[in-house]
């Protein structure tokens, strides 16, 4: 057995997430763990990679067509090397999602996504219904393609290791598609899905610019900043703010949602935090079901409130 | 040129799922069905795209069991112009989704191809990307904007960071993401005009493709439960409780 890991990256730096898919390999093929690191003058990304703790090389593919990660380019290296593996894992970011399916298609075999236990090689838990039901799959496949739940595996050493960087042939451009720009939220916050702390504002912020209360906040605790499908659909965020069923799912020490009624597919997307606060004025909102403290009342009094006592006991 | 859009019948989005007691799976007799909120969303903008004089034709396309009907029928009421249902019993898993849509495709010759992103019951987000692989077309997943030209469609993404924009060509396979547009509702002329649309029925054996399921599903369990609903009473007793007791801040 041996596991391929698709690192995710910027080219310039290894993203965290790369980490936790790491963590989830090692439960299935614990010391035969290569990790692949395909970009555009990447070797730096390749270097932090030989050094994750647990993997046994690193495949460097280093060629422009990798350089955003268009599925159409990135899929045929992966079916090549897919000869020497059992298993092929990515995260379940939207880079993972996007590449892995046309990888396991490629290979005809079905992709098992989303992963949030190994039970065995072939066996998995993956969370289906918006995580209100667990299903537990084996696949029968030769090889499995597997995205990892970030959130339900620890990340492994990002240091520790040193193993040797192998460049390996790369398939070229495609020519079906092409990058064209992107425009990628700018914040001096941490990251949803790497940070310890996220408060979350929904419906009740009523309008975008109300967000500043949360932010304040935010800065107070070193937070990461949050929302509701509620709130992305009412267009006071953009979605890439959205945790949920059909956003982030993220799991951080503390997750404080304010004005959040606590609809299924939000509950989707934070009910494996450590500790939930909900803030809502409405003491039926179904979030106080699951939250481990509850403040019922306006918001617009107690964030700032919120805000001036943290910083008072700083 | 013809759009296809190919609709999922799922559990209605407002429906709390109740996990069956021999743990086979989720109860689904006697719940409301309806069409996976995505794939209303990649009706809607076929709709748009007609609308805008760049598609011709919309064909719905859904698979699974007679009941499926329903699903066309609502994206037909939606605007769509014919359906085609592949209708079977058997439990069908994204790879064997793709296949079957491939067929079809193959027979319907459209340029673009929307669906969903994801379907809302097993949550996989795959048959999308499986499905340009096995045409060997270009995907555009995750779309928040689509523009048509040129044989090529500019598609925006939402991704983690942001948003990305691609530019893919045509014939293509693009997946809907919740911003892309609101679907409109069903007017009752429409209802009723839909009515006498065509639906073609075909099945996997026709269509000569292998629906196996490659992933047993050995069991479905309620995952556990939190203890939540204490309540505090002040801003001050909250931090202090997540000072000394939850120790997180």
């Amino acid at each position: 057995m041996a596991a391929l890991v698709i690192a995710e990256h910027d080219n310039r730096a290894l993203k965290p997430a790369t980490l936790n898919a790491v963590a989830a390999a090692h439960e299935i093929a614990a010391g035969e763990i290569d990790i692949l690191v395909a970009g555009k003058d990447c070797r730096g990304v390749a270097e932090a990679a030989g050094k994750v703790a647990g993997a046994r090389k690193v495949l460097l593919a280093d060629d422009a067509a990798y350089e955003h990660g268009l599925a159409e380019n990135l899929a045929p290296l992966v079916v090549r090397l897919a000869g020497n593996y059992s298993h092929l894992l990515a995260t379940a970011t939207t880079s993972g999602k996007n590449l892995m399916p046309r990888v396991a298609a490629l290979l005809d075999v079905m992709q098992i996504s989303d992963i949030s236990a190994v039970v065995s090689p072939d066996t998995f838990v993956r969370p289906i219904y918006a995580g209100n039901a667990l299903a537990t799959v084996q696949s029968k496949d030769p090889v499995k393609v597997i995205t990892v739940r970030g959130t339900a595996f620890p990340p492994v050493e990002a240091t520790g290791g040193s193993v040797p960087i192998e460049a390996v042939e790369t398939t070229g451009a495609a020519g079906l598609s092409e990058f064209v720009g992107a425009e990628l939220s700018k914040s001096e916050r941490p990251e949803l899905t790497s940070a310890r702390i996220i408060i979350s504002g929904g419906r009740g912020m009523q309008s975008g610019d109300n967000f500043h209360l949360l932010e304040k906040v935010a800065d107070k605790l070193g937070a990461a900043v949050g929302a509701s499908r509620a709130a992305v659909d009412a267009g006071f965020v953009p979605n890439d703010y959205q945790v949920g069923q059909t956003g982030k799912i993220v799991a951080p020490e503390l997750y404080i949602a304010v004005g959040i009624s606590g609809a299924i597919q939000h509950l989707a997307g934070m009910k494996d935090s450590k500790v939930i606060v909900a803030i809502n004025k409405d003491e039926e909102a179904p979030i106080f079901q699951i939250a481990d403290y509850g403040l019922v009342g306006d918001l617009f009094k107690i964030l700032p409130e919120l805000a001036d006592e943290l910083e008072r006991r700083q | 040129m013809k759009a296809l859009v190919a609709v999922k019948r799922v559990i209605d989005y407002n429906v709390k799922i109740r996990v069956k007691a021999d743990k086979t799976g989720v109860e689904t007799a006697n719940v409301k069905m309806s069409m996976n909120p995505f794939d209303e969303i990649a009706v809607e903008e076929a709709l748009r795209l007609r609308e805008a004089g760049i598609v011709s034709e919309i064909i719905a396309v859904s698979l699974g069991v007679a009941q499926c009907q329903e699903t066309i029928r609502t994206a037909l009421a939606m605007g769509a112009d014919r359906g085609v249902l592949v209708q079977t019993d058997a439990e069908l898993q994204p790879l064997a989704v793709a296949k079957l849509l491939k067929a079809v495709i193959v027979q319907e010759n459209p340029e673009i191809v929307i669906i969903g992103k994801q379907a809302i019951d097993d949550d996989c987000n795959q048959t999308g990307q499986m499905l340009s692989a096995l045409l060997g077309w270009p995907q555009a997943t995750f779309a928040s904007k689509v523009k048509i030209s040129d044989g090529h469609a500019e598609v925006t993404r939402e991704v983690d960071g942001g948003l990305e924009t691609v530019s893919i060509k045509l014939p293509a396979v693009i997946t809907t993401d919740l911003r892309l547009n609101e679907p409109r509702y069903a007017s009752l002329p429409n209802i009723m005009r839909a009515k006498k649309k065509p639906i073609a029925t075909t099945t996997p054996e026709a269509l000569g493709v292998d629906v196996a399921p490659r992933l047993a599903v050995l069991k479905v369990e309620e995952p556990p439960k939190r203890e939540g609903g204490h309540k505090v009473g002040s801003v001050a007793e909250l931090i202090d409780k997540l000072k000394t007791e939850a120790r997180v801040i």
